[in-house]
């Protein structure tokens, strides 16, 4: 069963013919991007010559550097935070036996069957009254907020697996349960960290509405807000959309072609549960 | 003790607070400002059933939900089989089918609304086949819209499921199939008798995954069609977003975002009760 056999071959035909069709969307982003801004839009294919100045002029136009810079800065804060957050939280119910951690535990999971829609107005005009809203602190509340039932869901999930033999050695040597979480847990729960950085970080990076509602017309946009807006000034300029679309998604295509192996695999374990 | 309360007090004041907020406002006239709202009952709920834009968009919203989950997964499931092969390039594959998950929604909404328009790709390569008859304003006809952004996230999000999938099927051990095989069974009969029992918790896991994110779905609709024509593709999460910011019917979208919850809650709720034994085993 494991050889490689003519109907393998077969298989491997037919997938590679698949894959083909899978980047035709991808290969039009690129291939529009570079043509003449004059061009009429349509066909498939490349057009001679390329127009790589399309990209550093939608880059200058779009204001996509300081976009990406804010980007990369509220993902990376709201990841740190939701992962010590909710490991923390996720110890203490884990470890604690008495009916309130319980509670606390299906309080997070409530969390799952909120769209947030509905919590959405209410928060906007909170945040609006506390003159929060053009603040990127707002959006990384709300995102580790957001995140806070299927991180703590993981967390728990591993914790209440873990085995308490290194705990108890290190009660044994004396060790507080501050020390204990962050010398001891924190490090052996390093599969689920990665799962949930990378789940997190996906999500954060490509939210829309979140920046939409808080950060439109501020000077903290993100990169998803910056191609909105973008996209409303040069409508009918598709190559210059297109390539304010690709400068927007460069880094999280480099972190994914780095890391491809570890994304699969957290995907993979992490929505395993 | 304390180690849980920073992380109860953010989700209590971001999470539960604003819901139960919205909750009780749904049956007031309230504004938005102070708390001059008197009670109104449920007169909230029957102006969005009155209304054929939100009670359209709750039909797209299921119409949407329940063809991208069957798309989403068939696709999934296929290319996961496909690649858990011996295919020599199914490492290379799999970063291809997974390459849309990482492009940003909004990004891919842009990028389907281009291939999708009139003088679009699309209907470009038709021409060019000779298919002229087969070209079509997919994203202008009311009866096509919604299936074209359907086509945009199953494009999006079936490397998605094809990752759970994989991981599912990794855990199949090949014993089983191979003393099948000595019995008979051919790769068809395999596959249904025992990898798919098998991989029930994958099953269970993308079922609920695509259920209750395409319920809420707004981004992929927003930047493809803005929910036109006509309210054509308008889902339940773009009209509460227009109620809300555009509109400024407060009271109409906090009624919309009740409706919204509890469809996502029951059917979440519903989903979970049936399948969480055989999600854990």
């Amino acid at each position: 069963m494991n050889r490689y056999t003519g109907r393998t071959f077969a298989l491997e035909l037919v997938l590679i013919a698949v894959a083909a069709i899978f980047m035709v969307p991808i290969l039009v982003l690129i291939s529009v991007a570079l043509r003449d801004p004059n061009s009429t839009p349509g066909f498939l294919g490349f057009t001679w010559p390329l127009h790589f100045e399309n990209i550093s002029t939608a880059w200058t136009a779009s204001a996509m550097g300081p976009s990406l810079v804010n980007s990369i800065v509220i993902t990376t804060v709201s990841v740190a935070l939701i992962i010590v957050v909710a490991s923390a939280a996720s110890y203490t119910i884990t470890r604690r036996t008495q009916r309130w951690s319980r509670g606390v535990f299906y309080l997070f999971l409530t969390g799952f069957l909120f769209p947030g829609q509905l919590a959405m107005l209410p928060l906007y005009l909170t945040f609006s009254k506390a003159g929060l809203v053009g603040n990127p602190v707002t959006v990384i509340l709300i995102y580790v907020a957001g995140h806070m039932p299927f991180t703590v869901f993981l967390y728990c999930a591993f914790l209440r697996d873990l085995p308490r033999d290194y705990e108890e050695a290190a009660t044994i040597d004396g060790a507080g349960s501050l020390r204990m979480f962050w010398t001891v847990v924190f490090p052996l729960a390093r599969p689920v960290t990665g799962t949930v950085a990378i789940l997190t970080a996906l999500g954060v990076w490509n939210d829309f509405l979140n920046p939409l509602l808080y950060l439109t017309g501020g000077n903290t946009r993100t990169a998803p807000l910056s191609v909105y807006t973008f996209v409303g000034e040069y409508s009918a300029n598709w190559p210059l959309v297109f390539s304010a679309l690709i400068t927007s998604v460069i880094p999280i295509l480099v972190a994914y072609f780095l890391m491809q192996r570890f994304i699969m695999r957290g995907f993979a374990s992490g929505l395993k549960g | 003790m304390w180690f849980v309360i920073p992380a109860v007090l953010v989700y209590v004041a971001v999470v539960i607070a604003p819901n139960v907020q919205g909750l009780a406002y749904s049956f007031t006239d309230w504004d938005g400002f102070g708390a001059a709202a008197s009670f109104v009952g449920i007169d909230n709920y029957r102006h969005v059933f009155a209304d054929d834009n939100a009670v359209g968009s709750i039909v797209n919203t299921f119409v949407l939900t329940l063809l991208v989950t069957v798309g989403q997964n068939v696709i999934g499931l296929l290319l996961a089989l496909g690649l858990n092969s011996q295919v020599k390039s199914r490492y290379l594959l799999r970063l291809v089918f997974f390459l849309p998950v990482v492009l940003t929604p909004i990004v891919a909404g842009y990028l389907w609304k281009y291939l999708l328009m009139p003088e679009g790709t699309l209907n470009a390569v038709l021409g060019s086949l000779g298919l002229d008859g087969l070209q079509q304003d997919w994203l202008g006809d009311p009866d096509l819209v919604l299936y074209a952004v359907c086509a945009a996230i199953v494009w999006q999000g079936a490397g998605y499921s094809m990752v759970i999938y994989l991981a599912g099927l990794q855990a199949v051990p090949s014993e089983a199939l191979e003393a099948a095989a000595m019995d008979g069974a051919g790769p068809v009969r395999r596959t249904w008798s025992i990898t798919l029992p098998l991989i029930n918790g994958a099953i269970v896991v993308n079922l609920l995954l695509t259920v209750l994110g395409n319920l809420k779905q707004f981004d992929t609709v927003f930047s493809m069609t803005s929910g036109g024509p006509a309210g054509a593709s308008e889902t339940m999460a773009t009209t509460v977003y227009k109620s809300a910011f555009l509109y400024l019917q407060y009271p109409n979208a906090l009624a919309q975002g009740v409706l919204l919850t509890l469809v996502v809650g029951v059917i979440g709720f519903v989903q979970y009760r049936l399948t969480q034994r055989k999600a854990l085993a």
